[in-house]
């Protein structure tokens, strides 16, 4: 995208040596894709200490790498979804109200009301569709700020968790186990299908976003809602849309957090809506929306993955660790996204 | 809605006031408590100490009136403060570990000493804050998320991951303690409001804030120090979150890093919109929020003493949030009610075209003026 409009830049600037370095500089720290680039970088880097700290503790196993498909497929998936809003300039705060929710209806209508897994699927994501889409179509058509809307949505559906029930419901239903049991053989490894449906969304959502009307439109919002208007876009069409993919997206993520934990919690993912737009940011979208890539999501979430499985590694750490390292790394992006718009705007 | 065949402007500048609804919603709150706990408003004397449902509701509601009156200004600012949960959390646990540590937990200067560390942690998070929003030009909403989200993992870190009990009988009267037979903690809030009210509503401070939060930018350009008025915002919210997080973990004796103040920015901002501040900044009322977080307590007193499961609070809650804003958006209005709203039952009345435009009209000043003419 960018580069294409790079090459008349370094026709303008001075000849000198150290102003063509400087410019350089400049056109680096304004690519847009430089984020991902810095995000696929560190996540290289990580996994290099890692291996020098436990490669005898059989950190280099592709098992490993695999393992971070595994364990934070449902994240990817709930990423992703937050990656639409969040381009088109909203926030979805009810990601993670939604997964748990979906964990406990799964379980609910699987366990108590024994209902074939394959019937209780299409349910959970129509109800997380169109839950998303009752959130977007408040956003628009009453003009309430997404914040406030999605954050009645977090309260709505973990509230709705607790009235299914307030104990844990655990799965024993056989289909579904050997759902989750279900691997895919890749020679050195295996994934899991909810690791598999993961990089299967990953992939939708990247010809969704780079190559229908439906992504640029999207893109467009976000950029500037304004302009989008007054171009004759279906604004609220998109908008609403988005949110509902966020929702369905949420919905599926939620499918895959019961596959990998078997079980329907009204405290599961709690929280996991700022974990996924933890990963959105490293992953260096802009969170006022307009600018980013998908792919980006997908190594905010291997990163914050890795942070895990190294601190499993460390085993001494406690689990507070990964909160601040999330919390370090979001700064560390945060201002590298700064560094990059304001270089845009002068 | 009202009786009167014709709509009057007294009850239409009454309707508009901005703390109409915040105050019709908290009014029909406690109304509905009375059918199913008789003697409701009544307040009673026992051992010097006065106790009633309408007291138990400030008191339980102290830290979130704490909270929602420091995200007030900054939400008039335009900004945002996802944080304050983990300032709760950090001050507690940092208050709590140092009074642990200590040979005579009760004595009052060691227990002023781990007040005051605990409330030089939360300025200087919101300090942090300040500087990411102000100096770094960062959207508060994400410069904010990043002590929400590390700043649960730095107090779980200061009290090993442990829940620390303390046994100290002089912090104990913070949250938990009375003083004039009241609450101690209703002294400690109002001393707050008032404080909040005198400094924003007695002095130009109030208007610099809202000036701030309407164009940061033509502020400053007409000499408003903005940036510094923004830091300040911040400090005092993680101010007031410190002092909430003092009250929180003093009523329980003990320190959760965990789970204290665990969803009380989403209540704060709850509190603050149900105030009718508006989140894209410019105007604040102070009383809206302290009403707002009344509204949000006493709608969880509700919920316990009607009897409902306790695991539905959330739901009413959401649906609360969704009345409060659709009922504040001008669109809503005019769409569902047909531009009606305001004056008296509108299928009764018929309803006067003319009112129409007024109705959408989402300034106060606007609407009577065009009613008039």
């Amino acid at each position: 995208m960018s580069t294409t409009a790079q090459p008349p830049k370094t026709q303008h600037s001075p000849g000198t040596a150290s102003a063509s370095t400087a410019s350089k500089a400049a056109r680096l720290l304004g690519d847009r894709r430089l984020p991902v680039v810095v995000t696929a970088t560190l996540f290289v880097v990580m996994y290099l200490v890692g291996l020098g700290r436990y490669q005898n503790y059989g950190f280099g196993e592709p098992q490993v790498f695999l393992n971070l498909f595994i364990d934070n497929g449902y994240l990817l998936v709930a990423a992703v979804g937050a990656t639409f809003v969040i381009l088109s300039g909203g926030i979805d705060l009810s990601v993670g109200s939604v997964i748990g929710f979906t964990t406990m209806l799964t379980a609910w209508l699987v366990q108590k009301q024994e209902l074939p897994i394959l019937v209780v699927i299409p349910i959970a994501l129509g109800v997380g569709a169109f839950g998303g889409f009752l959130m977007g179509y408040v956003i628009h058509n009453f003009e309430i700020q997404p914040f406030i809307v999605t954050l009645a949505g977090l309260f709505l559906f973990r509230g709705l968790c607790l009235v299914i029930s307030k104990e844990s419901i655990a799965i024993d239903d056989s289909s579904v186990s050997s759902m989750a049991q279900a691997q895919a053989q890749l020679g050195v490894g295996f994934l899991s299908i909810g690791a598999i449906i993961a990089l299967v969304v990953l992939a939708i959502a990247f010809y969704v976003l780079h190559y229908t009307r439906f992504g640029r439109r999207v893109y467009a919002i976000g950029g500037n809602e304004h302009s989008a208007m007054l171009m004759g876009l279906p604004q609220g069409g998109t908008k609403i849309a988005v949110y509902t993919v966020s929702g369905f997206c949420s919905a599926l993520a939620g499918l895959l957090f019961t596959l990998y934990i078997q079980s329907g919690d009204p405290l599961h993912a709690t929280g996991m809506e700022l974990d996924a737009i933890a990963a959105v940011v490293i992953g260096g979208t802009l969170l006022t929306g307009g600018s980013g890539y998908v792919m980006g999501t997908l190594f905010g979430v291997l990163v914050l993955g890795l942070i895990k499985s190294i601190i499993q590694f460390e085993g001494t750490l406690s689990s507070w660790w990964t909160k601040i390292a999330t919390g370090v790394l979001l700064c560390a992006f945060i201002l590298i996204q700064r560094a990059m718009t304001a270089r845009k705007k002068t | 809605m009202t009786t009167t065949p014709t709509p009057t402007p007294r009850w239409r500048a009454l309707t508009q006031h901005n703390l109409f609804w915040p105050v019709a919603v908290l009014v029909v709150l406690l109304l509905i408590n009375v059918p199913f706990t008789p003697g409701f408003f009544s307040i009673k004397m026992t051992d010097g100490h006065l106790y009633g449902s309408l007291v138990s509701i400030v008191l339980f509601g102290s830290p979130l009136i704490l909270v929602a009156v420091g995200m007030t200004l900054v939400i008039a600012t335009g900004g945002i403060d996802l944080s304050v949960g983990a300032v709760v959390a950090i001050t507690g646990a940092l208050t709590c570990s140092y009074i642990s540590d200590q040979a005579d937990q009760d004595s009052l200067a060691g227990v002023f000493l781990a007040m005051g560390i605990g409330l030089v942690a939360a300025v200087v998070c919101g300090l942090w804050n300040g500087f990411l929003v102000a100096r770094m030009g960062i959207q508060p909403i994400i410069a904010t998320l990043i002590i929400m989200v590390a700043g649960r993992g730095v107090a779980q870190l200061i009290t090993d991951g442990q829940i620390i009990t303390i046994n100290s009988e002089p912090y104990k009267l913070i949250g938990g303690g009375y003083w004039l037979t009241l609450p101690f903690s209703i002294f400690v809030v109002a001393a707050v409001v008032a404080i909040t009210v005198a400094l924003t509503r007695r002095t130009a401070l109030g208007l610099l804030v809202e000036s701030v939060g309407g164009n940061a930018e033509a502020s400053r350009l007409v000499g408003i120090r903005s940036l510094r008025i923004k830091i300040m915002v911040y400090v005092f919210c993680a101010l007031c979150a410190g002092i909430a997080g003092l009250m929180i973990s003093s009523n329980t004796s003990a320190a959760d890093g965990n789970n204290a103040g665990l969803w009380i920015e989403l209540d704060a901002i709850l509190a603050v919109v149900i105030g009718g501040t508006s989140l894209t900044g410019g105007r604040f009322s102070i009383g809206g929020t302290v009403v707002g977080a009344l509204v949000i307590q006493t709608l969880t007193t509700t919920i316990y003493t009607i009897g409902v499961p306790t695991q539905t609070n959330l739901v009413f809650k959401a649906v609360v949030v969704l009345v409060v804003c659709l009922l504040q958006s001008p669109k809503f209005r005019a769409k569902v009610f047909g531009g009606k709203f305001g004056s008296g039952s509108g299928a009764k009345g018929g309803g006067t075209s003319a009112a129409t435009p007024a109705d959408t009209a989402p300034t106060t000043a606007a609407a009577p003026k065009m009613e008039v003419s």
